[in-house]
């Protein structure tokens, strides 16, 4: 069958003139429908769905709406445009030209930073393929599908890379990323935020908030490399990413919206009556931050890393918002270092910047998250209730780095085991509270309607009323 | 403080903002910036292109201020919630409740007199954002006509709309906004056109009014374009429905004292507000209150220009006409600046008396040609135009509206 690949793929690539590249992606883009066949929301396949597409990296160009069946989303290959004269920002070869091909000597740490970034974008499709069933309301229906079919193209973003930059090797790590799979116990995703579950909404909204905005950062610091066609391909997908964050960030607003009018209407803070109403009580909720922010934590690695060290000094990943420092060379830098001093306390020690770049990105990760807080608690405290969410410590249920496995209490506080196995359950989710969690999680499929546990969302989808039908189900 | 001082800051609504940097990333002028708590919008850069209002996931993009000096992004970056709307005049509270699109335009359009000018003291009150483009009215087509001649190159229709039950009060010089809608998924296409009729409609006592519509054929550089909004308004036929937001412009408006007089300066469809004023003078006629109207209204040709035949029949009591045509096959191109200079005696004995206005419409080029010929003007009589200007905008007495 012939396709034509300049009109089944946008892109601004001109791909109709890289011959070797676009033979590269025939034989690739089968697979990767079948993988979405299989591994992606299945279900749904024909149902019509209210996406944007992106055709254009411009202000007209990059949201495109209308009804879609799945299979059938263009997923387009897209470079924001050229930086002219543009020179790399940091490391030690700062100032001079950045490049349009790959350095020898950088090619397999690149392609190893290509390829975890692009393995998990498939991992989170397969983490949320069954959530469709029981989606609160048409609405996130649409959000959802719009989310799996953008982590779709971010695939595509990073395979055109391996494709286009790294030959044989690049086309081999293509196929990888389709045969690794969320939670398989023979060839599991890379990271291991990326094999957790996702069984219901709560945790689809704390993933998109938490995990997508750590997407945000990674992308971010990616979009500052001297290798410049990741660059420019990461600097467009943070305009989609923005769409997932948005669905996590008002996901858990509506939640606590619903929370507190629940709470009004029985008079009391009380978990089991509100529960027993059908919504989330705050303390549920705070174990399901808990939970996500720690696993999220993880994603940026150690705290002393040699690899993040010289992937900085080599100009391959910069850090977030990189023109805003006033240092980008850091040899001269150094770092204040928590860790455990092994007998329940926590020592401080001197740490060259360039080590610690990852908990210098954690901590301005941190305090991103920090604002979306402040914000729910401030309709927390206006609704007149004493109760505040908090984001867990950063060394709270670490499993890399120094901290792991390491008994501190949310509050960041270091405490016996014994203590810490008693008491995780005030902590995270417990069975019991993952179940409830579950019977919440039934399908609301009707235009307008909502979930009894979640508020509607203050405005539709591109200016759409609330009850359009924004996804039609077969 | 009047609305005349203030101006119109882009902000970010640090309560609905998600911090995603899609506005940053987008922003064609660099003019979005951020640190650890906010994203701001610098105000010295931003150009009001809206091109980040669409990627907004949030909409805290589109949020928009009334400021006397604009927030500084040091002040912006402290913000947890937008600051209130400055004390709010009754302009204000209407300005609320103008869609945004609209007030963008606007605002390009009132560029010319160097923004909001207040209206004349004694013009009446007008009603302003009463139907929004998500409650618009509907209104019925209830005429269409060609006014340029069979064979004339442009095609400028004059549209008559019947608002049936509904309320729609308008003034002279105020206009609407005409939403067409486009297909399916995609928001609809607004665009304003002034109301050419007086307040108490197109046919006195009827709930009509009328505009004076373009077809659009071509853009700016004569390249090929079909104007959706003047293509679905010049095809409209008899009972066919249209959805309107409005009416907007409180400013544009016309002097209602005895004795006070209008200058009015227009080209092509920029004759919409003169005949809308015009009309509602002969009307009434008869109470013979003064006051004189003097227009200056420029056309490629008589076949090309807008109600040339009723102009023609207006009584020289009423209406002083001056037309002035650039492309007679056997005569020099004629601008309406040009044709301002012959009549300078009676400009600047107008531009002299406080009861007198002056109202300029229409193409954004004809904006100089014209100031030029007013300053000219002002220097024969030792005059200072740019002082007399500040002065006749501050007074509510120049008005300009061009596209």
């Amino acid at each position: 069958m012939s396709i034509n690949y300049s009109e089944k793929i946008p892109n601004n690539v001109n791909l109709t003139n890289e011959r070797t590249l676009q033979r590269a992606l025939e034989h690739w883009q089968p697979h990767f429908l079948q993988w979405w066949h299989e591994m992606g929301p299945t279900d749904f396949e024909k149902a019509d769905v209210y996406l944007r597409t992106a055709i254009s990296v411009d202000a007209d160009g990059w949201a495109q709406y209308g009804a879609v069946k799945m299979p059938d989303y263009r997923w387009g290959i897209f470079l924001a445009d050229a930086v002219a004269d543009r020179t790399i920002g940091f490391g030690d070869a700062m100032g001079e030209p950045v490049w349009q091909q790959v350095p020898g000597e950088y090619r397999s740490t690149l392609r190893r930073l290509i390829v975890t970034q692009g393995d998990t974008e498939p991992a989170s499709v397969e983490q949320q393929r069954l959530l469709g069933h029981s989606c609160p309301s048409l609405y996130d229906l649409r959000n959802l599908f719009q989310i799996n079919v953008e982590e779709g193209r971010h695939l595509w973003a990073m395979v055109y890379l391996l494709h286009a930059y790294f030959g044989r090797d690049g086309r081999e790590e293509a196929e990888e990323l389709l045969a690794r799979h969320s939670g398989d116990a023979d060839k599991p995703r890379i990271l291991s935020t990326f094999n957790e579950p996702i069984t219901d909404w709560l945790s689809l909204y704390c993933f998109t908030y938490f995990t997508d905005r750590d997407g945000k950062y990674q992308l971010k610091s990616l979009a500052e490399s001297a290798f410049d066609p990741l660059s420019r391909t990461c600097r467009f997908m943070l305009t989609e990413e923005a769409h997932h964050m948005f669905v996590g960030e008002t996901g858990i607003g509506r939640v606590i919206k619903r929370t507190l009018e629940v709470m009004k209407e029985l008079g009391t803070d009380d978990p089991a009556a509100i529960r027993a109403q059908g919504a989330v009580d705050l303390p549920l909720l705070q174990k399901y931050l808990n939970f996500w922010c720690s696993s999220s934590l993880d994603l940026f690695g150690s705290e002393i890393s040699s690899n993040a060290a010289s992937n900085f000094a080599n100009g391959l990943k910069g850090r977030p918002d990189e023109s805003q420092y006033e240092d980008h060379v850091l040899r001269e830098a150094s770092f204040a270092m928590e860790s455990p001093d092994g007998h329940g306390s926590v020592r401080t020690e001197q740490v060259p910047m360039l080590n610690a770049l990852n908990e210098v990105m954690r901590a301005s990760y941190l305090k991103d998250c920090e604002i979306g807080l402040r914000r729910w608690n401030r309709g927390i405290e206006r609704a007149g209730h004493a109760f505040r969410l908090a984001l867990p410590s950063p060394h709270f249920r670490r499993s890399i780095g120094a901290w792991v496995d390491q008994p501190v209490t949310p509050a960041g506080k270091i405490v016996s085991a014994e203590e810490y196995a008693k008491l995780i359950g005030d902590w995270i989710p417990t069975e019991a509270d993952k179940a409830f969690v579950r019977s919440l999680m039934q399908k609301v499929a009707e235009p307008g309607k909502m979930a009894a546990w979640i508020a509607p969302p203050d405005r539709g989808i591109n200016n759409q009323p609330l009850d359009y039908q924004y996804v039609k189900l077969q | 403080m009047t609305t005349t001082e203030l101006l119109r800051q882009h902000l970010i609504d640090p309560e609905i903002c998600i911090r995603c940097n899609t506005c940053e990333e987008t922003c064609p002028r660099d003019a979005i910036t951020h640190d650890a708590n906010n994203y701001v919008v610098k105000p010295g850069l931003c150009e009001n292109c809206s091109d980040c209002i669409a990627p907004c996931p949030t909409g805290a993009i589109d949020s928009w201020r009334r400021v006397a000096t604009p927030f500084s992004i040091e002040a912006q970056f402290g913000w947890d919630a937008l600051p209130a709307e400055e004390t709010p005049g009754e302009d204000a509270v209407h300005e609320a409740d103008i869609p945004e699109e609209v007030a963008r335009l606007s605002a390009l359009a009132s560029e010319g007199q160097g923004g909001l000018a207040p209206p004349p003291w004694s013009a009446a009150h007008p009603y302003v954002g009463l139907y929004t483009l998500s409650k618009p009215a509907l209104a019925t087509c209830s005429g269409n006509l060609r006014l340029t001649a069979p064979d004339a190159q442009s095609d400028i229709r004059h549209i008559v709309l019947d608002f049936g039950q509904t309320a729609f009060p308008v003034l002279e010089g105020q206009s609407l906004a005409v939403i067409v809608p486009s297909g399916e998924g995609r928001p609809p296409h607004v665009r304003m056109y002034s109301v050419a009729s007086p307040r108490n409609g197109e046919r006195p006592g009827y709930n009509n009014v009328a505009l004076t519509v373009k077809r659009v054929t071509e853009d700016r550089n004569g390249n090929p374009v079909r104007g959706v909004a003047s293509n679905f308004l010049c095809d409209l036929k008899k009972g066919d429905q249209v959805a309107i937001a409005g009416p907007f412009g409180s400013s544009f408006l016309m002097p209602n004292h005895p004795r006070s007089s209008l200058i009015m300066i227009c080209t092509g469809t920029g004759s919409a507000p003169m005949r809308a004023m015009t009309e509602r003078r002969r009307r009434r006629l008869a109470l013979k209150e003064g006051g004189e109207l003097l227009l200056f209204f420029g056309a490629r040709n008589p076949e090309e220009l807008p109600y040339f035949g009723p102009l023609q029949k207006l009584p020289p009591a009423l209406i002083d006409v001056q037309l002035a045509f650039s492309r007679l096959a056997d005569k020099p191109k004629e601008y309406v600046q040009d044709r301002m200079l012959t009549r300078v005696q009676k400009l600047t004995q107008l531009l002299e008396d406080e009861n007198s206005y002056v109202y300029i419409c229409g193409h954004k080029q004809m904006e100089d040609g014209v100031e030029n010929a007013l300053a000219q003007i002002c220097r024969t009589h030792g005059l200072d135009w740019s002082a007399l200007r500040d002065r006749l905008r501050a007074s509510g007495r120049y008005h300009v509206e061009t596209y």
